[in-house]
């Protein structure tokens, strides 16, 4: 069960790379020419093949790339001619601490605000948190964040800016990049509460949770020892899920708090049109997207017996 | 915090204007148009007014501005003062002006993105469900590889390859959000071309492209209208955040995501203005999802839970 599921996620992988890959070749003519627009000659535009190997067929071009990707190395960054290994080293782990930080904040927050809202179901408690997740859910990332910043770093309890150098501390770390984490916190909770208060709701109809009840359990523990153990393998997927939507909700507030981040090195690509760094990067970004889909499929399939012994 | 007592001042106001519209139409309408108005909760007349105040802006945008979209009127971030109500922004172009251009800019972008992603989607959708075969299986497999990159790095890495020009924004969001459209209207249209009267049809010797248009979409209208909505939100969103990255709509024309990023310093300083577009932006997707999960509410037939 569990295997097949890996050795899909690892064909979906292997996919994914070659969606990547081949995007450039939806191009009218190819990469040099389009690169150098009008101003190519015959000599330049060969040189620029020359250099971005343009003169192999493509499933070579893809075979070395992919397994250089494989080994860390991901070519040379047409913009500033650097290894592109060099410029995500420091900025992968910077993202994958904002991410984590995010996830720290927000998973506890949702999973007690979704078992508070299903076990006060309809009440003001209820409704707040379901108006406000509605809220949350249409608010554009840059707008939560710079709200926060208004609010925040006004009052100068936070900084509205993240400089972060090699001999930052954990504890500062913590702090400078407490909005920007915050932001991120604000923007995934409140689908993550709504998932787990509707998977609780679903369950509390089913008639052992009406003998829970009727033992004269109180409704606490009814949720939390009854419900909630059902409730696992949505709760673990949305979980998943979101952590996921961090992914890309990290591009967005990487920038807003000039964060030196994976996505600002993408935001930055894209605009100097550095087809090698964004393809690297959309690699990290899509590994980790579909890596958290199979692990939250994994966990699912995990905690429910039933899955785990189909017939 | 006199802005924000401003702000939800007005918020009340718009509230207590659909409440009255929607008694208005209660006491006026008769026959079918007044059961839609019976059961409409107060949130979805409240969309509905939003979204018909936004149209309007966008078409009288002219009239409406007090200055030119793209002209520099006044010296460079102004503060709020009677020639120009929000003041100018970083080259002093008037602010007021830009806001209003832009619902006619931003808005009709996402709606025209929304509406080809639409059309291209669904029809490809409903054609895949009815065909079956090699045909829905390539299709669908391709849409599932498109589908496993995160949307936001995939238009990312097109507009790398096309260009950020507002055209390739246009055609690699709706390229992107079509293969979303693909799978609702694949799923809604598998359950509708079992139906008999599909098979009836196929036996009097109709043609693909009447079934689609005639026999299925007919049927599929209520959670393709529904998806429309959502499908809207998320472009609307996702072009204002590419727009605000710098990779979108590219001033001098006016655009929300643009405008806060142009006058973001103005923020470390205290001042409300640059968050204005992206208020108006969030003000409309709320008004869209109000207005969507009416419709959904009402298409199910469900009760509140």
């Amino acid at each position: 069960m569990i295997l097949t599921r890996v050795a899909l996620g690892i064909g979906l992988l292997f996919v994914v790379s070659l969606v990547i890959f081949w995007a450039t070749e939806l191009l009218p003519g190819d990469l040099a020419s389009q690169l150098l627009g009008q101003s190519a000659t015959p000599e330049t535009l060969a040189a620029l093949r020359e250099q971005l190997g343009l003169n192999d067929p493509a499933p070579v071009r893809y075979w070395n790339w992919l397994s250089g990707a494989l080994t860390g190395d991901f070519g040379v960054s047409l913009a500033t001619n650097r290894p592109i290994a060099d410029l995500i080293g420091a900025r992968l782990g910077n993202t994958v601490f904002l991410a984590l930080y995010a996830a720290a904040l927000s998973v506890p927050i949702a999973l007690t605000l979704g078992i508070l809202s299903a076990l006060w179901r309809n009440s003001i408690f209820d409704r707040a948190a379901n108006a406000g997740a509605l809220g949350a859910i249409s608010l554009p990332e840059f707008f939560v964040a710079y709200i926060l910043v208004l609010w925040l770093a006004q009052t100068g309890l936070f900084p509205s800016m993240v400089r972060i150098n090699p001999t930052t501390t954990m504890g500062e770390r913590l702090y400078m990049t407490f909005l920007p984490a915050l932001t991120l916190t604000l923007v995934v909770t409140a689908h993550m509460m709504r998932m787990t208060r509707a998977a609780i709701i679903n369950l509390m109809a089913s008639p052992y949770i009406e003998m829970a009840r009727l033992k004269g359990l109180s409704p606490l523990r009814i949720v939390l020892r009854h419900a909630l153990p059902n409730a696992l393998a949505p709760i673990i997927n949305v979980v998943a899920l979101n952590l996921a939507y961090l992914i890309t909700g990290v591009v967005v507030v990487e920038v807003v708090f000039v964060y030196p981040g994976l996505g600002q090195l993408m935001v930055d690509a894209v605009s100097n049109r550095d087809i090698a760094v964004v393809q690297a990067v959309a690699l990290i970004f899509a590994t980790a997207y579909v890596g958290l889909n199979l692990i939250a499929d994994v966990l699912s399939t995990l905690s429910n017996p039933r899955l785990m012994h189909r017939r | 915090m006199g802005f924000a007592a401003t702000v939800t001042l007005g918020l009340a106001g718009l509230f207590a204007l659909a409440w009255v519209i929607r008694a208005g139409g209660r006491a006026v309408l008769t026959g079918q148009s007044r059961s839609l108005v019976n059961d409409m909760p107060l949130t979805a007349a409240f969309g509905l007014l939003v979204i018909l105040i936004y149209a309007i802006v966008a078409i009288a945008a002219p009239v409406l501005a007090p200055f030119p979209e793209r002209e520099i009127v006044g010296s460079q971030f102004q503060a709020w003062n009677a020639e120009h109500p929000l003041g100018t922004d970083r080259i002093g172009r008037d602010m007021l002006s830009r806001l209003i251009y832009g619902a006619r800019n931003t808005v009709g972008i996402a709606f025209a993105t929304t509406a080809l992603a639409f059309v291209v989607g669904s029809i490809l959708g409903l054609w895949a469900a009815l065909t079956g075969g090699w045909l829905d299986q390539l299709l669908s497999r391709f849409v599932d590889a498109l589908m496993a990159i995160p949307a936001l790095i995939f238009s990312l890495l097109l507009l790398t390859i096309f260009g950020t020009s507002v055209l390739s924004l246009i055609l690699v969001i709706a390229a992107v959000d079509a293969t979303r459209v693909f799978r609702l209207a694949r799923s809604v249209a598998q359950g509708i071309v079992v139906m008999d009267y599909i098979e009836a049809a196929k036996l009097r010797g109709e043609g693909a492209w009447f079934l689609i248009r005639r026999e299925i979409l007919p049927n599929a209208m209520a959670p393709l209208v529904a998806e429309f909505g959502l499908r809207f939100c998320f472009v609307f969103l996702s072009i204002s955040s590419l727009s605000f990255l710098g990779l979108g709509i590219k001033p001098p024309t006016a655009d929300w995501g643009s405008m806060v990023r142009d006058n973001a310093t103005l923020i470390t300083f205290g001042d409300v203005t640059p968050l204005l577009p992206a208020g108006c932006i969030a003000l409309l997707t709320v008004a869209v999802n109000f207005v969507v999960d009416w419709q959904l509410h009402r298409a199910s037939g469900l009760k509140e839970g």
